[in-house]
């Protein structure tokens, strides 16, 4: 098997040897992987395999028993959810987890939120740096807009959104962070054709325009073995392989473990 | 949906920002400016008197607003952190010389930190059970302002001298509606500005959903507290202005049930709304006006049940309004204002 880091390159993410558990049930066992800084990287695996547990991880909502998380060559395993943000990690859920009472313009524009740099007072008077800060960071907002076509959604609170459009706000409120790194849990999931179709188009321009990795959790094969560069497959929380997509899909354990729950 | 009067196009984003947009809009603020400050030329000394009272209540009700409305936290203790800016400013100006304006700032940051002492639960706790937190809060600066005869009078309350600044002493009806609607206005302008910019949104979105914002870099825990600041704050300033408006300040002033009040001003008015705090304390006020006068007339006609029935009727009005908006409009007025806006602008078609 391949290893994922680019040679004489420093891995962007690293995941040594990390275990979690809950109570007496194994989520993750020892599970180690690397990711490089472009591509898209994909975990895949049946219900229930772990694969969120490792965004939790990566974010600090859950600490792991055993092992270490590096990013960007730095020890993130004990540091804060918002910290872990700051130094570059966006992601989006499996279940949508929108700010509801936002519109999409003021979604994006709170992602942002650690990029500003005016101070409370100024804000007060909506002077000094406040206008220029508001406009400048508009404007990033508004290209997310554009790259994602949700013009016309703009001016509206997401919680009357239907479903795939909160899917594409969520994805847009990610990119507005301007990340180094982009997790995805499950984007595809609940969507119709074409809008699975828009999602795997964008994920790969995000990939090779906006030359943001992008870790990957999905279910929906044939666009995994399509778009990933790389996968790694977990089953019970553990990792059963690892490497290019042509390698997954005649690898015989993959196939038993997880093809054969899917099939 | 967003409706903006008819033929209006942002050609920039500074454009998109501006509350007001369009010459209409500037004229009528004008307008309603000379209106509001011409007003004591001819209005009668009860029209201030309510004015002023309105005014004041809008300051408590935004920082209210601002902690419950937009950053998701109830608290039951606005009134007890407007006895304390109250009782700050009077005592900084008695005992320590504190002339009058700086007696009011550092009663607001000093209201606003202990604001933050109590808010320190919030970290953990949520919903019901940090309502309980702030209802202890109440309880605690009460039992302050009662027991701590020697600063604060206890049941005897406090004289508060006249304000006076810039020359000017604050003693007349007129002026001393100028002076509140001066600090109203100001209280509006900066409870606007702050939730439309960063701070709002970063306080909406921890309502909305603490989880994603911890994931978007958003240090919940500070913006938890800096709510309880700031709301504080604003609770404090309306407090300092209140004293200095009536001239006497003593624990019954400051209770739970305006604490209560202020909540269900919120409610009628619309949560999460610079308008709605507005639209709510009008209109509540009004109500109480209404009240006071009709119910001397009603224990006329209805002698049988006594005039403290009568003098108790405000309350329950109170309750029965906040009860017909929680079930029928929770949105308050200000979405039936809003409701109605685009209606007009889209009037007759939509072009
Ligand atoms: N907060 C939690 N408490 C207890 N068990 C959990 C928790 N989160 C995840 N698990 C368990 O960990 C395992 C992996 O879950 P998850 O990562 O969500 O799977 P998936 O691969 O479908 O995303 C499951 O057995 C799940 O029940
Ligand atoms: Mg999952």
């Amino acid at each position: 098997m391949k290893d994922w880091a680019h040679k004489g390159e420093q891995a962007l993410l690293r995941f040594q040897d990390i275990s979690l558990s809950f109570g007496r049930v194994g989520a993750l066992v020892g599970i180690s992987f690397e990711i490089g800084n472009e591509g898209i990287f994909a975990i895949i695996g049946p219900n229930g395999a772990g694969k969120t547990c490792i965004f939790n991880v990566i974010n600090g909502f859950y600490r792991p028993q055993k092992g270490r998380v590096y990013f960007d060559g730095r020890d993130i395993t004990r540091l804060g959810s918002a910290k872990i943000a700051r130094l570059g990690v966006a992601r989006t859920f499996q279940n949508i987890e929108l700010y509801t009472g936002l519109t999409t313009v003021e979604n994006l524009m709170a992602a942002r939120h650690m990029l500003f740099k005016d101070t409370i007072v100024e804000g007060a008077f909506y002077f000094g740096r406040t206008l220029k800060q508001e406009v400048a960071h508009r404007r990033v907002v508004e290209e997310v807009i554009d790259f994602l076509e949700i013009e016309k959604i703009r001016k509206v609170e997401v919680g009357l959104l239907p479903y795939g459009l909160r899917k594409l706000v969520e994805l847009g409120r990610a990119l507005a962070m301007e990340p180094k790194l982009l997790l995805l849990d499950e984007p595809m999931a609940g969507m119709n054709m074409e809008e699975k179709e828009d999602i795997a188009r964008f994920i790969v321009d995000i990939s090779e325009e906006k030359k943001i990795p992008v870790l990957l959790v999905e279910h929906e094969m044939d666009v995994v073995m399509d778009i990933a560069d790389n996968i790694i497959v977990l089953d019970f929380g553990t990792k059963i392989a690892e490497g290019p997509p042509e390698e997954i899909m005649t690898n015989q354990s993959v196939i038993k473990a997880y093809l054969g729950y899917d099939a | 949906m967003h409706w903006v009067p008819c033929g209006t196009y942002n050609v920039n984003y500074r454009q998109d920002f501006a509350i007001f947009r369009t010459k209409p809009h500037w004229i009528s603020l004008v307008v309603f400016l000379l209106i509001l400050f011409t007003l004591p030329f001819y209005c009668s000394r009860y029209m201030l008197a309510l004015l002023s009272t309105i005014g004041i209540t809008i300051i408590a009700v935004q920082g209210l607003g601002i902690l419950t409305g937009y950053g998701g936290q109830i608290s039951i203790g606005q009134a007890a952190f407007m006895g304390t800016g109250a009782y700050l400013s009077v005592i900084l100006m008695q005992r320590f010389d504190f002339p009058f304006l700086l007696a009011l700032f550092s009663a607001g940051i000093g209201s606003g930190l202990v604001g933050v002492v109590f808010g320190l639960p919030a970290l953990r706790i949520k919903g019901f059970y940090l309502a309980m937190s702030t209802l202890a809060a109440q309880l605690i600066l009460g039992w302050f302002f009662l027991h701590l005869r020697g600063i604060t009078g206890g049941t005897e309350g406090l004289h508060v001298e006249h304000a006076s600044f810039a020359g000017i002493t604050f003693n007349t009806p007129q002026n001393k509606y100028w002076l509140v609607m001066v600090f109203t206005l100001l209280a509006i302008f900066f409870a606007k500005n702050l939730m439309r910019t960063k701070v709002g949104r970063a306080l909406v979105a921890i309502r909305d959903n603490d989880l994603a914002a911890k994931v978007m870099g958003i240090e919940v825990a500070l913006y938890k507290l800096l709510a309880f600041f700031i709301s504080c704050f604003f609770a404090g300033i309306a407090g300092a202005v209140y004293a200095h408006y009536i001239g006497f300040i003593s624990p019954v002033q400051f209770t739970l049930q305006d604490s209560i009040l202020y909540l269900g001003i919120l409610i009628v008015g619309g949560m999460g709304s610079i308008m709605g705090a507005i639209f709510g304390t009008v209109f509540m006020k009004l109500i109480e006006e209404f009240v006071f006068v009709i119910s001397p007339m009603l224990a006329t006609w209805f002698p049988g049940f006594g005039a403290q029935f009568f003098a108790a009727l405000s309350l329950a009005f109170y309750a029965i309004i906040i009860i017909l908006f929680l079930v029928f409009e929770p949105r308050g007025i200000n979405h039936l204002w809003v409701v109605l806006k685009n209606r007009y602008r889209l009037y007759p078609f939509s072009h």
